[in-house]
């Protein structure tokens, strides 16, 4: 059983890292035809996330594995039950991946636009797409008793997925102009920072609103929070997080802003897990439905054998990741063969 | 230990989202599955080519890996965005068989995130831009991570479906419900039977792409782009004497063990690839042929008793025929056809590799003959369509079964996934994987037309001015902070 609870912080973990990384460079591709206006510009934002975006994209990979491997039966019940969802999610996975390595290969102006456009609106409906997903999760999906979501596109799109997917799309817009302010200088990094208020401001209200509509509606993750007083620590260091993030780029400390912006995702999802425990997918049929950390999970042997496997390789993770972002470290500098 | 097929009635419609589902999968794993064996291939060579720099310091190698490493970074893009699929396409359309295999088939998947994509993921990034911000040796290393990368990624995949071929070291749990194979022994379900003979098979063929590619363009060069001539017949004198080593290897090797692991671990898979219909003694192996499979009867050219010599290691060996099986193979002709097409153009680069390379070794007489080099120009597409085929043998091969003698694949799709959605997404990725291969093969044409650029437009620094140290490199970026952006 203790075995479970490792895995579902671990899990949470490996999605905080995704949100995280792939996150600012989500929010890079939302911002990018807003703040970077000529091309020498478009390519110092690809270039700034450039040698890190395949990394970071690799842990939307491990997290999907992970789903798999530890808890199969949530992985099968909502990958097929999102049908259509999460065909559109690879659309634009697929796009953003080629984008990244097709935009700089010719010098015409046409097809450099036209990759910029496809690079914005794959980020920004990845951006959404995932938030829409996060948010019918939480509101409860239609799971029967034989573990089925029976559902369509349309029933997902609820208001109160659509409002959880501007909230995402907002975060990651603030996420990556963190990012960009600490990554480039001069204009650009001007451009950035005069956005950065709005982007804060609409993220922070969106937000409120989310957490507004989910009481008034009740929902089952909220239940915790309104019996047990704890837990509410976790969404008020969010908040402190947040004014981190301006108090450190009013002193130009960036890396510390962005370091601060990171934190305030990674509390945010530790928020609404504390709030799903133990449950997986809450099914809005009956409660007995649901799927949780213990009856969707594969057996012990499973569980300790990827622990192992997670005990030996992420160190490693952790070691080169960090090492490719120190040597990147620095602003951005565009070289004769960059992107 | 195996299940009773759970032959349920399930009408028209479900029959159609089977078909969809299994067409679906088909199109998109062949598409991914062009690209990993060149990022294993064509990574190989690009370590051979950034060695020869760090051997003889010419710098037309390093100009060689500047190019090659920007037409890697295309291909790997491409695999990338064609492999997540492959991970999501598992829940969304096979929920039934991940809920089966979660527990196994599920920790390979991501053991391979932790251990392979990481890497190549970390690395690439130093492998695409290294050539202005590292030094040879450090470039190297880079690339050498990378490379290795994709090798542990085809690794692990391999690992993974080959448990579905012969699965091992686990047990059928029926309650509480869904039925679920759980692993009993970790290392019986990393090395099942067939695994060793099927991930060497795979290498060498990754292998001889990779150096079928980089011949291809160099021979290309030397036949229509005069100012590349020289860098062609240079990196023709590494990839010629691979490619010929790493074919005939395969054809004559690693080729034939896989072959023979077919015969004692999936009998009915090797009666569907060679269409043998009854059970004999000294089977004969077809040159070609077709099998039809509603009469059960195969025709073409045979030579009597060689199938038994090879799969038994006796003339007059017994082979299992197609109707002794209590569920027989359902796509036996599409087996067989894989199969032979498979052979013949692998059989085929045998003899032509070797007169390649003694036209190359004869005092480079290779390069006088005309014919010869347009025939080194098609290798690389031979060697894909080649990998191609041998994947849709070992799985349309194993049909009706998506888990050998476990799971039947029908059993296996997504209960509440329609027809319809499935023709929705299926026609999704036709459009885009279409419109991805043209932009694919148009970068990469313009990109081959283009040449290697002159160092001299590439560089931004001296190779001499570049970190070569990993200390070095730890403390090179330092400058980075005061250069503000163009």
């Amino acid at each position: 059983m203790i075995l479970n609870e490792i895995w579902f912080i671990l899990f949470v973990v490996i999605v905080a890292g995704y949100l995280i990384l792939d996150g600012f460079d989500m929010g890079v591709g939302i911002l990018h035809m807003v703040v970077a206006r000529t091309d020498a510009e478009r390519r110092t934002l690809l270039n700034s996330i450039g040698p890190v975006w395949d990394g970071n994209e690799v842990w939307l990979v491990l997290g999907g594995g992970v789903l798999f491997a530890i808890f199969p039966f949530a992985y099968a019940s909502l990958f097929s039950g999102f049908y259509i969802a999460f065909m559109l999610v690879l659309v634009v996975i697929i796009l953003r991946a080629v984008t990244l390595e097709f935009r700089s290969q010719r010098p015409g102006a046409r097809w450099r636009s036209g990759w910029d456009l496809v690079f914005s609106l794959s980020s920004l409906g990845l951006a959404l797409l995932l938030g829409v997903a996060f948010g019918a999760v939480i509101a409860g999906v239609p799971l029967g008793p034989d573990q089925e979501i029976r559902t369509n596109l349309f029933e997902l799109l609820t208001p109160f997925a659509l409002l959880v997917g501007l909230a995402t799309v907002a975060m990651f817009a603030m996420h990556g102009a963190i990012y960009l302010i600490m990554k480039t200088g001069g204009e650009l990094q001007a451009r950035c920072k005069h956005y950065l208020i709005y982007l804060m401001g609409g993220f922070v209200a969106l937000n409120t609103l989310v957490v507004i509509a989910a009481v008034v509606m009740g929902m089952a993750f909220t239940e915790r929070y309104l019996d047990q007083i704890w837990p509410v620590i976790f969404p008020a260091a969010a908040l402190v997080a947040m004014g981190a993030v301006w108090y450190f780029v009013q002193r130009a400390r960036y890396f510390l802003a962005f370091a601060s912006s990171s934190l305030m995702i990674l509390l945010l999802l530790t928020a609404g897990a504390i709030g799903m425990h133990p449950n997986l997918l809450i099914s809005n049929i009956d409660a007995a439905y649901s799927l949780t950390i213990f009856n969707a999970a594969s057996e012990e042997k499973t569980l300790v054998v990827a622990l192992v496997i997670a005990l030996i390789g992420m160190p490693f993770v952790l070691l080169y990741t960090t090492g490719v972002y120190y040597i990147f470290r620095g602003k951005v500098s565009v070289e004769p063969d960059s992107y | 230990m195996s299940l009773k097929p759970k032959h349920t009635n399930r009408g028209v419609g479900r029959l159609d989202a089977e078909l969809l589902a299994r067409l679906q999968f088909t199109l998109t794993i062949s598409y991914h599955f062009i690209f990993p064996p060149l990022s294993m291939g064509l990574g190989l060579m690009l370590l051979f080519i950034s060695g020869m720099y760090l051997r003889t310091k010419d710098p037309k190698w390093r100009r060689l890996s500047f190019f090659w490493v920007k037409i890697y970074g295309i291909v790997f893009a491409m695999g990338v965005a064609t492999g997540v699929v492959m991970e999501f396409e598992f829940g969304m359309n096979w929920a039934e068989y991940s809920r089966f295999v979660g527990n196994i088939f599920g920790s390979l998947l991501a053991a391979e995130g932790v251990f392979a994509f990481f890497l190549e993921g970390a690395f690439l990034g130093l492998m695409l831009f290294g050539g202005n911000r590292l030094g040879p040796r450090m470039w190297f290393l880079a690339s050498f991570m990378v490379a290795l990368g994709a090798h542990f990624s085809a690794l692990w995949i391999v690992m993974a479906n080959s448990w579905m071929q012969t699965p091992a070291g686990f047990e059928i749990q029926e309650f509480p419900k869904p039925t679920r194979a759980v692993m009993t022994d970790f290392w019986e379900v990393v090395f099942t039977p067939s695994f060793i003979p099927r991930i060497l098979h795979v290498f060498f063929a990754s292998w001889t792409a990779g150096a079928a590619f980089l011949a291809s363009v160099s021979a290309y060069y030397i036949l229509r782009k005069k100012e590349f001539a020289d860098l062609g017949k240079a990196a023709l004198s590494i990839a010629l004497p691979l490619f010929i080593l790493f074919a005939v290897a395969n054809a004559f090797i690693f080729g034939p063990e896989s072959a023979r692991s077919v015969a004692e671990t999936q009998p009915s898979k090797l009666a569907a690839m060679e269409g043998i219909w009854e059970t004999e003694d000294g089977a004969p192996m077809y040159l070609f042929g077709w099998v039809d499979e509603e009469a059960g009867t195969t025709t073409g050219l045979a030579v009597p008793n060689m199938l038994s010599f090879l799969a038994v290691g006796d003339l007059n060996g017994t082979v299992e025929g197609i109707n002794s099986f209590e569920t027989p193979p359902t796509a036996a002709n599409l087996t067989f056809q894989s199969y032979h097409f498979m052979i013949a153009l692998g059989m085929a680069m045998v003899p032509f590799a070797l007169l390649a390379a003694v036209l190359w070794f004869w005092k480079r007489k290779l390069l006088e003959y005309r014919w010869a080099l347009w025939i080194l120009v098609s290798s690389v597409f031979v060697s894909i369509a080649i990998i191609i085929a041998g994947w849709w043998v070992t799985e349309f091969g194993r049909q009706p079964w998506i888990v050998y003698e476990l799971m039947l694949t029908a059993d296996a799709i997504s209960p509440v996934v329609s027809a319809e959605e499935i023709i929705v997404s299926l026609g999704g990725f036709v459009l885009i994987y279409a419109l991805l291969m043209v932009l694919f093969l148009y970068l990469l044409n313009a990109k081959i037309q283009h040449g290697p650029a002159p160092l001299e437009e590439i560089e931004s620094k001296p190779v001499s001015e570049l970190p070569d140290t990993l200390r070095g490199i730890f403390a090179a970026r330092g400058e980075g902070k005061e250069k503000m952006t163009r």
